[in-house]
């Protein structure tokens, strides 16, 4: 539990995003999220399609304007800053995005597309920011030879790691990974993993890493945040989440992980999940998770439940675990 | 199957190749940039290179051709009217004995100028209020397709009657009068264009790296939009030159001793039973221009359309 000795980098407090579709309708795709990044560390990011991972992930970086509540990144709030104070935010915090296919300029050569940030900072100039990105070139395992080729010829992988380059152009301190692999094949998936850890490891790098994949959260995460319709239900250890789920959301998500040997896997048990994902246009006034929880209680339908610490660094969104440590 | 079986696999019977890291990242392809790309896929098309050739020699006879044939566009000569083409007169002479090749060359300058200025009027307003309507979207996108629709539906005719009896029948009349009405399509393309490119990744990668509304404009959204506002471009150039004519012909257009083809068109219609070459000429010469920009119009706009690259 050393982890809680740890500086903070990024405070999420409250954090609220709302999408307007009409006149007082609104899509809460984050409501009411809250949570802490702590220097260094990598912070898993896991839920379903459309539970609002990708879209916390670009309101703390500034990319969407926070419809409600802060997101302090070293003391600062990203949300109330001057386009002067923005712009030097984005040197510090990167994204590196899901779709390896529609995050480059096909109009650009790759010097020019990781060269941006360089330009747009006039961190370097001419024969300093060639050798730059030859250098990161390099680093993400690429050629000197790619610098004027363009984006169509590339693979995915190639693609993906032309993406991390730019991200890493203007050494930031923290990249929002916004599923980098999920768009790759599984051999290539592990090769980008591998290389996000190693330059965690080189350059002190803080992630906030957004998948749906759990074992791959599991081998790369430091801790696991678990979303579910725009709600953080669960944050912890990655070592305490996999081994002692609270959450009932948790759990049944858990149990769906297949394990690799057929015995087993037979021999697994499932925790199903019935009936339907609440709409994030007119969510129910309690637990979100109310209409599908095996456990639910009279008081879930009532009022949401709030994020609290059940064991020391554990924190949990359920009824059942508030009750549990009031007695 | 037994001789393969009989072969005892040692370990020293295999030779260890490795991987060379530097050749598994190679790319066999030659580099190639969009355009040589583009220009590659055009070259395949023969009909929008015969409309590029037509276009060229169109072009340099619009330019030399006046110098080629020797006489002045506006000398009037009595004693020589209405002749047939000759070897002196390659398309004969007009009512007043004006040389009509000579007129053609000069005429064509003034309808292609027309043409261009137009067009890059066109596009100029006109992309430049759809990247913004596009881009910004919210209560000035709605302002902006608002004032498209009210100038789009204002009938074209009258404005342009109307202005050219306020200004005069100058160039300048026509292009403005053709120009007003001309770029609310243009807006509407660029409109749908840059909203459809604004949900790609690397618009919110750029915007992550701190770029501004103008570099992301200009270095992303307009040279994405370019293919598309190109085939734009190519295709409009006749429409204009055809407007102008058709304004000529109705005794809108350009003032004598300033010619156009539709203003000649116009002339030579009165001479038609007698004289026919008067209204040929001018009017091959409006055909075969508005032909050539078609050709290459269809030759690029196959040649940018990606779903096509072989």
């Amino acid at each position: 539990m050393e982890k809680t000795n740890r500086e903070t980098l990024i405070e999420v407090k409250n954090l609220k995003k709302y999408f307007k579709i009409k006149r007082n309708v609104f899509v809460q795709a984050v409501d009411d999220v809250t949570f802490d990044i702590y220097k260094g560390e990598t912070l898993g990011l896991v839920g379903e399609s459309g539970c609002g991972k990708t879209t916390c992930g670009k309101t703390i970086l500034g990319l969407y304007d926070a419809t409600d509540g802060k997101v302090i990144f070293n003391g600062i709030d990203v949300h109330s800053l001057t386009p002067e104070e923005k712009k030097d935010f984005t040197k510090k915090a990167q994204i590196i995005f899901q779709d390896p296919y529609s995050s480059l300029n096909p109009r650009m050569t790759v010097g020019d597309i990781i060269g941006e940030g360089i330009d747009i900072h006039g961190l370097y100039k001419n024969k300093e920011r060639e050798e730059k990105i030859f250098e990161l070139l390099y680093t993400v395992g690429l050629n000197r030879e790619h610098i004027n080729r363009f984006p169509h010829e590339f693979s995915g992988g190639q693609r993906q790691r032309i993406g991390i380059a730019r991200a890493l152009a203007i050494e930031p301190n923290f990249i929002v990974c916004d599923e980098p692999v999920s768009a790759l094949d599984v051999s290539i998936q592990a090769q980008i993993v591998n290389l996000l850890m190693d330059l965690q490891r080189e350059k002190g790098l803080t992630y906030l890493f957004i998948a749906h994949d759990l074992s791959m959260i599991k081998y790369i995460s430091d801790r696991v945040g678990v979303m579910y319709v725009g709600n953080l239900v669960e944050l912890t250890t990655s070592k305490e989440l996999y081994k002692n789920p609270l959450h009932p959301y948790t759990q049944a998500l858990l149990s769906a992980i297949p394990i690799p040997d057929p015995k087993m896997e037979r021999e697994k048990k499932r925790i199903p999940i019935k009936g339907e994902i609440p709409s994030t246009i007119n969510p129910p006034i309690g637990c979100r998770f109310a209409s599908r929880c095996k456990y639910v209680m009279d008081i879930c339908k009532e009022a949401m439940p709030k994020l609290v610490e059940v064991d020391k660094g554990h924190f949990v969104a359920c009824y059942l675990h508030h009750k549990e440590k009031a007695n | 199957m037994e001789s393969i079986n009989n072969i005892e696999l040692k370990d020293e019977i295999f030779e260890r190749v490795g991987v060379d890291k530097e050749l598994s990242e190679h790319l066999e392809k030659p580099s190639l940039t969009y355009w040589a790309d583009v220009w590659r896929r055009f070259k395949e098309d023969k009909l929008a290179i015969f409309g590029l050739i037509l276009l060229s020699i169109i072009i340099l006879t619009i330019l030399i051709g006046p110098t080629l044939s020797g006489h002045d566009y506006q000398l009037i000569n009595a004693s020589i009217k209405d002749q047939s083409p000759s070897a002196e007169h390659w398309f004969g002479t007009d009512d007043m004995g004006r040389d009509i090749f000579t007129r053609c060359c000069y005429g064509g300058r003034i309808s292609i100028i027309i043409g261009l200025i137009c067009t890059a009027v066109m596009f100029i307003i006109g992309s430049s209020l759809g990247a913004i309507a596009g881009l910004k979207g919210g209560w000035v996108d709605n302002l902006i397709m608002r004032i498209v629709e009210i100038v789009g539906n204002l009938p074209y005719l009258v404005i342009v009657v109307i202005l050219t009896m306020v200004m005069g029948r100058s160039v300048f009349a026509i292009v403005l009068a053709m120009s007003i009405t001309s770029w609310t399509g243009t807006t509407r393309m660029v409109r749908g264009q840059i909203l459809q490119l604004r949900e790609y990744d690397y618009i919110e990668a750029a915007r992550a790296l701190g770029a501004d509304t103008k570099r992301i404009i200009m270095k992303h959204l307009l040279p994405n939009t370019l293919g598309i506002i190109m085939v734009s471009i190519t295709m409009s150039v006749p429409g204009f030159i055809f407007g102008e004519a058709f304004l000529s012909f109705v005794g809108l257009g350009v003032r004598p001793p300033k010619t156009s083809w539709g203003a000649l068109a116009s002339a030579g219609q009165q001479k038609l039973l007698f004289y026919p070459h008067e209204l040929f000429f001018p009017c091959l010469m409006i055909v075969l221009t508005v032909l050539a920009f078609h050709l290459v119009g269809d030759g690029l706009s196959d040649a940018l359309d990606p779903k096509l690259r072989k």
